[in-house]
């Protein structure tokens, strides 16, 4: 994949072994370009104007709306509401969707391995609601315990969900994600939510797309679930805008979530009618430019292929995977699942003896970015038994080169600390 | 230049006074800095306004252990006001090593435990 040239940054930064897009992604020069564009040649507010511009933008942005949709594979563009990114995304559905549906005695499910964005909303919803909190367990292949695997011979893999100690019907809400940001575990989410809904067919479920947009085709409706949400800036997007989908439905009987301009119908001393969906939960001016730049970042990664980075990003993993046991299974645990069809680009690890910090400062002196910490995971951590872990995520603009630099980085800093 | 200079890296390999002090002589505190995981526990003996004893235990990344060792070399036998006049600045000081923003807290983390101590 030759895609390195489109990114402006490695001419800044020839150096920079970028291994951090799972917190952020780099971004392309279309996406730059478009943004450039905005601000430089129609920088209107939209939907008000009556001139010319005004309806430039407009249309760019109601246009991304589609673009979106057809990303996702959206029944309409209708259901497709920009926010500042996931962490929005879910609270929107938390705050509006949530005091209505969930009332004490309900249960809310998410799961231990839940970006805290998924998880603190959900569990300050119970707290407020006085509904019961639970939290799906990982096993010791680093999936959820309620997946089971048959590993049966030729014939592949045969999921297994088990969910009856879990989902009831008093269960409102199943918040879940498709990717762990630090695990990197694929979860078999379209299989668990055909099984929740089994249980349960009232059930609401939310998914956290946030790890999987940049990287793998997601399609709502063969999904089957009720929301749906991610962020920009993971996907070579700008930063400060993200998608909330969710079913017309449901959207149409949510109250809004902010109030003021944008999201009105008519306003009288009396009282407000609110616009119709998606409208209404887009109060205020939204970030446009970074909309419009979203479009152009969804643009670029289809012109390349989903299918093509997830592979790209299959062999980087492996040959990672590959190296690092070969040169420094002594020294390293990994954390995550073993088999790459359930694996994200994502590989993180813990070294005997060294904190990740320390592994991330050295690794920073031979300019690779990797990221240190808990990845607001901490609940995962705490299960885990471990205080933080060190991370690399991969995305198309990585190469074979770039992790035997990494293998080269991590074995100094193993010498450093011997 | 790397900061994992040969110093720091002893004590962190080797911390000096990695010791508990003998219960109901000294007071103890615990810090944590939840952004990284680190946690440390400071136990001190002073008398007559200076520092008699002090010992830490604790699990933290290389900075934030070999801080704690070096502050513990200094304190021992100071007196509680020349220590409570130390700064932020004198604490680095003591690493010998230029710190960014980010990795600050860590070598703070002995010093924060040692002034609640003086203060209570
Ligand atoms: C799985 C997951 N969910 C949610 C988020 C939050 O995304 P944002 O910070 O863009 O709102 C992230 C990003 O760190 C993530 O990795």
């Amino acid at each position: 994949m030759n895609v390195k040239k489109d990114f402006p940054i490695f001419e800044a930064h020839p150096e920079l072994i970028y291994l951090d897009s799972g917190a952020t992604s780099l971004k392309p020069q279309p996406v730059i370009d478009a943004i450039v564009e905005y601000y430089s040649t129609y920088s209107a507010n939209i939907h008000r104007g009556l001139y010319k511009i005004s309806e430039k933008a407009s249309a760019e942005y109601e246009e991304t709306r589609s673009v979106v949709a057809r990303f996702i594979n959206a029944p309409s563009p209708d259901e497709v509401i920009f926010t500042h990114g996931t962490t929005e995304s879910i609270n929107l559905v938390a705050s509006t969707l949530g005091p209505e549906r969930v009332t004490e005695g309900d249960e809310i499910v998410t799961t231990v391995m839940e970006h805290h964005a998924n998880f603190v909303p959900w569990q300050q919803l119970a707290f407020n609601t006085g509904a019961d909190f639970k939290v799906i367990d990982i096993n010791d292949h680093f999936e959820l315990s309620v997946v089971e695997k048959s590993d049966r011979r030729g014939e592949g893999h045969q999921l297994v969900i088990d969910l009856k100690r879990v989902i009831t019907n008093k269960t409102k809400i199943l918040a879940i994600t498709l990717v762990s940001n630090t695990l990197g575990t694929i979860n078999p989410v379209k299989e668990i939510i055909a099984e929740a809904k089994k249980i349960n067919p009232r059930i609401i479920t939310v998914v956290d797309a946030a790890q999987a947009a940049p990287h793998n085709v997601i399609d709502v409706q063969d999904l089957e679930c009720d929301f749906l949400a991610f962020s920009g800036h993971k996907m070579l997007g700008p930063t400060g805008v993200g998608v909330l989908w969710g079913r017309k439905q449901l959207l149409d009987s949510m109250p809004p979530y902010q109030f003021g301009g944008d999201m009105i119908n008519e306003v009288s001393l009396e009282k407000t009618t609110y616009a119709k969906t998606p409208h209404k939960f887009e109060a205020g001016t939204p970030h446009i430019a970074g909309v419009i730049g979203l479009k152009a970042a969804i643009t670029y990664l289809q012109q390349i292929g989903l299918d093509k980075i997830r592979n790209h990003e299959k062999e980087l993993t492996m040959y990672a995977g590959r190296w690092l046991n070969d040169e420094l299974s002594d020294a390293i645990t990994f954390y995550g699942p073993r088999h790459i069809e359930f694996m994200a680009g994502i590989i993180t690890f813990t070294m005997k003896g060294i904190h990740p910090h320390d592994i991330a400062q050295i690794l920073d002196e031979q300019h690779i970015a990797v990221r240190a910490g808990h990845h607001c995971a901490m609940p995962l951590h705490t299960q885990l038994d471990i205080p933080a872990s060190t991370r690399a995520s991969f995305y198309l603009y990585n190469s074979e080169e770039d992790v035997e630099k990494l293998v080269e980085g991590l074995k100094k800093v193993k010498k450093t600390f011997s | 230049m790397s900061i994992y200079a040969d110093l720091i890296l002893d004590h962190y390999q080797h911390p000096r006074n990695n010791t508990l002090l003998t219960p109901g002589v000294s007071k103890s505190v615990d810090v944590n800095n939840p952004l990284c995981g680190d946690k440390l526990h400071m136990e001190i003996i002073e008398k007559d306004g200076v520092m008699q004893e002090i010992g830490f235990t604790g699990e933290g990344c290389a900075i934030s252990i070999a801080s704690a060792s070096m502050l513990s070399e200094y304190a021992k036998g100071k007196s509680k006001a020349e220590l409570l006049d130390l700064n932020a600045q004198d604490v680095v000081g003591l690493l010998g090593i230029d710190l960014t923003p980010n990795r600050m807290k860590c070598a703070l983390l002995g010093w924060e435990a040692l002034i609640k101590l003086l203060n209570n």
